[in-house]
Formats: C-alpha cells, structure tokens, sequence
C-alpha cells in the first residue's frame, strides 16, 4: 500500500499527464485508492500498468457497488497490485445513473488486462453497467433470458418469483 | 455427389460436457468443438449453481453472513470465513488476540490440506487411478474429525467470528492436531510413491496443458497454477495476515507449469501447510481467543445471569448486530486455489451494503481454455482436473 503522501504523489504525477483524471483519492482504513473520472479510466489504468517505477500491472480484481442514494450512485473497483513492491492500489470509477431505464457506460480494459474478460461480464450482469469495446458482454451467471439487474439496492431481496408452486398450490 | 467433397477428416463437430458429469468438478458445462479427438475450440458455461449468496448477504446482519459465505466455495470454508471476518474487522478496526491468529492458521492449514486431499483424489481418479481416492479421503476424514472436535461440525463450521474464533480449543485437540500434523508428511510421501513413478500417470500430466507464466499473469490466475509455472507468487509471503510472519516455510514453484508440475506444487504445499500447523501448535500462546470489545463480540455465557450489562449487550448483538460505520475495505488471502478477495462496503448500519467475492476459481477458469485446446478430450478433463475449480465458488 502507497501511503497517504505517497498516494497523492501518484496523483500528482498523473494528473501531469492527464489533467483532471484524477478528481480526488481517499486513504480510508490503510487503504489507498484513487477517484478518477469514467471517461479517463483506460488513461489511468494504462499509466498505472505501463508507467515506469510504478508498474501496478497485475488486476486482482474487478467488481462494482451500488452506494444508492449517494450520487453518483454507481462505482467500478480496479484492485491492483505491484507484485515488485508488493503495493495494492484501488482505482474507483463513480458513474452516474443515467435514468429512464438507460444504462451507464464505462470503457472496457479487457485489451489491458485481459483477465477482466469475466469479472467485467459479472459486473454488466449484476448492475447493468456496459463496458464499451468488450468483446462478448453478454450474461454470465445468470439465465440469458433474464430481466433486471439483481445487485442493484433497489432490487429487492426475494424479488425473484418462487417457479414451483405445486406445494403451494395443493397445500396453501 | 456433394457428400464425395466433405472432408471427413476435418469434420467438426460441437459436443456438449455437462453440466451434470462426475469429471466436471461440479455442475460445470463445456461446449467443445472437436476435430476427431482433439479439441478446437471451448466454451465454459456457468452459473447453474448461482444462488444469489452476495444479494443474501445485503439482508443479514454481519454476524450472520457467515455462515453464508462459507456456502460459495464449499471445499475451503475456512478461508471464505477469514476472509469476511477479516475484512469486517478491518472495517470496525478490531485488532484479534493473539491466540486467535494462531488458532486461526491452525485451521486455515488444515484446511488447505483438507482441499488438496480432495483435489488430488478426485483428479487422479479422473486419470484412472481410483486407489488414490480412497487413500486421500482416509487423511481427510482425520482432518473432518478434527474439526468436529474443535467445533462440532465437520464442514461449514461457522467457527471464526468477527474478533477471533468461537470457542477455544477442546482438552485433547492439541495432542490429536500434532499427531495428524507428524503423520501427514509421511502419507504425502506414500501418495508420492504411488504417483511419481507410475508411468500411465506420468504420460497423462507431463507436458499437459502448458500455459505461459506471462500468459497465466495477464489472465489473473494465482495459487498453485501460477506457482507450478515459477512464479513464487503467494499472499501468505506477500502480505502480513494472521500468524504468517511468524512462520518458517517455502513456497514450491514448478518448472514448466504442465499437469505434472502442478500436481507438484499441490503436494509439495501440503507438506508444507503440515509443517505450519506443527510450528502454530509449538509456538501456541496463551490468553483469550476472542476480542473483548462488547460492541462487537458476544459476552461470555456464563456472565449473562450475573451481569446485566451483559445481558443487554448479547441481546443486541443478536437481535440487530452491531453497526459498521461507512466505508469499504477490500481484504484478500492465499486460498488453497489463490486469492480470495472480499469486498465489503458498509452503509452505517447493521448489515452490508455489498460483500463481493473475488473466487480464485472464478478467474482461473478463464485460463481452461488456453490449457484445454488443442489437446485430447482426455487431456481436457485431465487439465479440468488440475485447474481445480470448485463451482459453488464460481457461480456463488
């Protein structure tokens, strides 16, 4: 973990390259991570992976959260590691919920690191946030056919229709 | 005649595997193109045992999450347990005693023994050797028996809590985990014996489903695939948790990272994790085995008909729980597969806004094809065997 100084040095140092990627960072619970805008997240990715003395090239994991009613309400984490330094950082990408049923939408970074491949179809199945430029997002976990994004805070726990009702129906 | 020009030799054709087959490793599909009796091409299709377990988690209090996230990767509860626990703790900035690390390696390792028996016996099974099942799972009921004794329960134990374990460690457990832990090497060595120079083993696995080490990194695999392909990549070195730091023991690379080598590895990690609990029970402090900060652990039993503090602090903690205040830690362990991550994210009140599950078998499938194409069908389920997934974890 970069700590706190080292952590806005890294902005720093990014936002030379890219003014204005990096909006804010947050060390919280000796965890560090940087608040970059959605539409920059391939830029940063990319510096963080390629940038020499830095090289966090190794994506651990790759999921979203829900933080309704905050806005923006959506977030895409990016777990790295410098496998050298053996240094977490956490990449967060807010997004906002468009409305009227629209879907946010953030670029892929399968090309980069091809492991999100998966992790990034999780994420579009359970939210319903549309990674531009992945090569097959389609449902993963759940059936192909289904309707809704069940992570989602607004989709009720037990919100899925009960399918065998013979018990029911005979007994009551 | 048009059929004078197909080639019949070049034919494909698309099969289906599963989901229900005893070679899959659980309720796996894979839809295969096969040229004769090699594999083109592969697709992994999961997800028949999603059960929605993080979207239950959101409507339990942490404390009962637990038992729930012990339910994904059904072979290595333990680690699912640590890892939640161990992010809620680093939520709440709840520091475990002492003991409880040690305890908690004991069984962590133990359990990790436990996984790989499991692996190996199924796996060499899938191979033909059906003798190895019933060696292994010998060793793995004593482990099952230990963790009833410590327990009460052989699998999903719900032992770790949030500030250290559940309860010590019974009279007589210390003696009977030292006895295993003396004996495990030397059955190690017995599987060994029956594997390594046994030649329909040997031209199954080596230089069986070869995948680069730069290749296996760009797909995110970790654990003993990535090792066995000599990167000596391990959480348990790389990051201070639990009783690690305190202890003496290596982690085994392999070479070219086939089957053979990852078989290897597997192995050469058992004697290891044996060897941690050894050092854990030796080096064993004493003291409490779980936190006393009332907000967050239960009292004692035996203070509830005497104090009425904590009775009221039990009474809380099992109606509502305890409260989280807001944020989101994200704690990742050395699984018997590689790393588990949890992702918790905490809203303010008494149950999670999110637990995220980062499975190491999830991600590692996603190497299967690499291994799988271009080989014989056997080989793919020899290959399957090796990737070790378990699908409760995948799908969770």
């Amino acid at each position: 973990m970069p700590d706190a100084p080292g952590l806005e040095l890294i902005r720093g140092e990014i936002e030379r390259d890219f003014p204005g990627a990096v909006p804010a960072t947050s060390y919280d619970r000796a965890q560090a991570a940087l608040n970059v805008d959605p539409a920059r997240v391939l830029d940063v990715l990319r510096w963080l992976k390629e940038q020499p003395g830095h090289r966090y090239d190794f994506l651990s994991s790759l999921h979203a959260a829900d933080y309704l009613p905050n806005e923006p309400r959506f977030a895409v984490h990016y777990e790295l590691i410098n496998r050298d330094r053996v240094e977490r950082i956490r990449v967060k990408a807010m997004l906002a919920d468009p409305g009227n049923e629209e879907l946010p939408e953030i670029d892929s970074c399968v090309e980069l690191f091809p492991t999100a491949d998966a992790q990034e179809r999780e994420v579009f199945d359970f939210f319903g946030i549309v990674f531009r430029g992945h090569p097959n997002l389609t449902r993963i976990l759940m059936p192909d056919d289904y309707v809704g994004w069940p992570q989602r805070r607004d989709f009720p726990v037990g919100g899925e229709p009960v399918t065998f009702t013979y018990s029911e129906e005979r007994y009551g | 005649m048009a059929e004078a020009t197909v080639d019949r030799d070049r034919e494909i054709m698309t099969v289906n595997v599963g989901p229900h087959h005893p070679a899959t490793h659980g309720v796996l599909r894979l839809v295969v193109d096969l040229e004769g009796e090699m594999v083109r091409e592969l697709r992994p299709v999961i997800g028949y045992v999603h059960t929605g377990i993080e979207k239950s988690c959101e409507d339990k209090s942490y404390w009962k999450v637990i038992p729930f996230v012990e339910r994904m990767d059904y072979v290595s509860y333990f680690f699912q347990m640590e890892a939640f626990c161990g992010a809620v703790e680093r939520l709440i900035d709840l520091e475990i005693p002492l003991r409880a690390r040690y305890l908690r390696t004991i069984f962590l390792e133990l359990n990790r023994i436990h996984s790989h028996l499991v692996w190996l016996g199924t796996t060499a099974l899938d191979l033909g050797a059906i003798s190895m099942l019933w060696y292994c799972f010998r060793e793995r009921d004593k482990i099952l028996d230990l963790f009833e004794m410590a327990t009460g329960q052989r699998m999903h134990t719900r032992y770790f809590q949030v500030g250290g374990v559940i309860e010590d460690i019974p009279v007589g457990f210390e003696a009977k985990c030292r006895a295993f832990a003396e004996e495990m090497p030397i059955r190690v060595g017995q599987y060994q014996d029956l594997l390594d120079r046994n030649e329909v083993f040997l031209s199954r696995t080596k230089g069986v489903g070869i995948v680069s080490r730069e290749r296996l990194l760009e797909l995110g695999v970790t654990g003993p695939l990535l090792r066995a392909a000599g990167d000596p990549w391990d959480l348990r070195k790389a990051f201070d948790y639990l009783a690690y730091p305190e202890m003496d023991f290596k982690i085994p690379v392999g070479t070219v990272g086939d089957n053979y080598d990852r078989y290897r590895v597997r192995v050469a990690e058992m004697v290891e994790s044996a060897s941690i609990v050894r050092q854990c029970l030796d080096a064993l402090p004493e003291g409490p085995f779980i936190a006393d900060d009332r907000k967050y652990v239960l009292p004692p039993r035996s203070e509830l008909s005497t104090s009425m503090e904590s009775l009221i602090h039990h009474f809380k903690l099992v109606t509502e729980g305890f409260r989280v205040d807001p944020g989101e830690v994200y704690y990742s362990i050395e699984s018997p597969r590689g790393e588990l991550g949890c992702f918790v994210l905490a809203d303010g009140s008494a149950k999670p806004a999110r637990v995220h599950f980062r499975d190491p078998s999830f991600v590692n499938l996603q190497a299967f094809r690499e291994m799988a194409v271009g080989t014989y069908v056997a080989d793919m389920i020899a290959s399957l065997g090796m990737l070790d997934p378990i699908l409760g974890g995948v799908d969770r």
